[in-house]
């Protein structure tokens, strides 16, 4: 076997001073997740399509006259193969037993980490709470990624648990592939701009949705000079996500806890304004409203930069249906709907000049010490790196 | 005041396993079935632990002749072990999903097996 096709050991996981302690079974726990991951996207998977082809399409085609022509024909027929069946047991299995992994690690050393995170967060202007802000429903509704207690729930006071659990747990889930820190998409986000537009100099940044702020901690260190705000809705995403930058060393970044519907800033006020795999965790609500206040709050000739996972127009059912897994059975309502949307339109919609409208292909940029080779290959529908980048110039 | 527990008050190995809010998918029609494959694979899963530790410990005693416990919990294979220690995960899980491949096999072989009665009734018949 190729060194390049084994995913990298967790122990090189990106370490800092909120990150929690591990010991060598919880190593060896997330070691055994990535590797199972690894082994339903790139053995199975390749698997549940020939049993589409050989199966299940011909009874199809045999009872209906014709080829399954939506995800949704594919999927209902597909619920009673198999080996679909035990594809999909085992991936939820697979998302559940990362939680167990990563929450049974974190809780029983949470007082020291909450104490840590109190330390680094102490006065500082640069992360503000505000407990009036309400969890919207489609953050609520139910716990995305399976994740006990979703972004929001604090199980104590000043909790970083969630947080905690959410970092340590995406470089198993995605087999290394965002890089030690999981920053592989701020780290695109960063490096795109530099290549195609060397010219554009930020001077404030918004990242909208920053969970534990991974992917906006490489744009506030591309632009040292900007002034970057982070917000989420949740309470222990933004006290982790704080004591995570501070501990970095990233000063230029303020988190704060706001929903993004409706933020307090001036019209024009942000130069540059991100996302990452953020708008398929919203709703067919509150993502036009979103869109319209980011075009708001965008300065002319400002930029509107989103990093998602590819949309379905053109796909053949049967690869929509696979990507549309999580939507089913990964606790992601949105991302279904949202992959079908006509994100030009929307664009437009909000505010923003057809003409300024793009769209292109980011992959991950990874730490190539620990993980050799770019990550183009083994695809796995919804969590490799290989994503559409869709924005607007204002 | 706070109507959270105090963090001592928790009960990390409980919370752990906490229920995510949504409805569960079932992907068999026998909900049993599901049910033994999760605990089976948590059974995987600490198997793999265990013997990763034993690997751990084995390379620490043949590299220092002694080993102790915080040793054993600081233990990072270099590169070439890394590499084998995958390796062998990877073997691992195709052994404990042996009936998944074979099952995949027959389905691409896309021969008709007859059941082995037909073939006793057949070599029986068949003077």
């Amino acid at each position: 076997m190729s060194q390049q096709a084994l995913p990298p050991s967790w122990q090189h996981v990106g370490r800092h001073d909120v990150f929690p302690q591990s010991g060598h079974d919880d190593t060896a726990r997330f070691d055994f997740l990535a590797n199972m991951n690894g082994y339903l996207s790139t053995k199975l998977s390749p698997k549940v399509r020939v049993a589409y082809e050989k199966r299940v399409k011909p009874a199809f085609e045999q009872a209906q006259g014709r080829a399954p022509e939506t995800r949704h024909e594919v999927r209902k027929a597909m619920v009673g193969d198999p080996i679909y069946q035990t594809w999909s047991a085992l991936r939820r299995n697979t998302m559940e037993m990362r939680q167990q992994a990563g929450r049974g690690m974190v809780l029983r050393q949470l007082a020291p980490l909450v104490d840590k995170a109190r330390e680094l967060n102490e006065g500082a202007e640069t992360l503000q709470l505000d407990p009036a802000v309400k969890v919207p429903r489609h953050v609520s509704a139910v716990d995305i990624h399976c994740m006990p207690g979703g972004y929001h729930t604090e199980l104590v006071d000043d909790d970083i648990s969630a947080g905690a659990n959410y970092d340590a747990g995406i470089f198993a889930t995605t087999g290394g592939m965002l890089g030690r820190y999981n920053d592989g998409g701020g780290q695109a986000l960063a490096q795109w701009l530099k290549k195609e537009h060397p010219d554009f100099k930020p001077r404030r940044i918004l990242d909208l949705g920053c969970t534990v702020g991974h992917n906006v901690v490489p744009l506030a260190q591309a632009f040292p000079d900007a002034e970057v705000i982070a917000v989420d809705v949740a309470a222990p995403m933004l006290r982790y996500a704080h004591a995570r930058a501070q501990s970095m060393g990233v000063k230029n970044l303020t988190f704060r806890q706001a929903d993004a519907e409706s933020l307090d800033y001036p019209d024009g006020h942000f130069d540059l304004i991100s996302t990452a795999m953020f708008w398929h965790e919203s709703s067919a609500k509150s993502m036009p409203r979103t869109l319209k206040e980011v075009h708001r709050l965008l300065a002319d000739g400002g930029l509107s930069a989103n990093l998602e996972q590819p949309q379905y127009h053109g796909m053949d059912p049967y690869e929509a249906f696979v990507r549309d897994w999580d939507a089913y059975n990964n606790n992601e309502p949105f991302w279904s709907v949202m992959h079908e949307y006509d994100l030009r339109k929307m664009m437009v919609a909000a505010g923003f000049d057809d003409s300024k409208y793009f769209e292109t292909t980011v992959a991950g940029v990874v730490d190539r010490s620990i993980f050799p080779e770019a990550s183009n290959d083994g695809e796995d529908y919804g969590r490799a790196a290989l994503w559409t980048m869709f924005g607007a110039w204002k | 005041m706070s109507a959270l527990p105090e963090i001592d008050d928790l009960d990390p190995i409980t919370l752990a396993g906490t229920r995510p809010k949504g409805k569960r998918p079932y992907f068999f029609q026998d909900p049993d079935v599901e049910r033994v494959l999760s605990i089976a694979m948590v059974i995987a899963m600490e198997h793999a632990v265990t013997r990763q530790r034993l690997d751990a410990l084995e390379r620490l005693i043949e590299s220092k002749g002694v080993a102790t416990r915080a040793e054993l919990d600081q233990f990072q294979p270099d590169a070439d072990a890394e590499a084998e220690r995958t390796t062998w995960m990877q073997a691992y899980i195709a052994r404990v999903l042996r009936i998944v491949q074979q099952e995949t096999e027959a389905l691409e072989s896309g021969t008709k097996e007859p059941p082995l009665a037909d073939l006793i009734a057949q070599m029986r018949d068949d003077h």
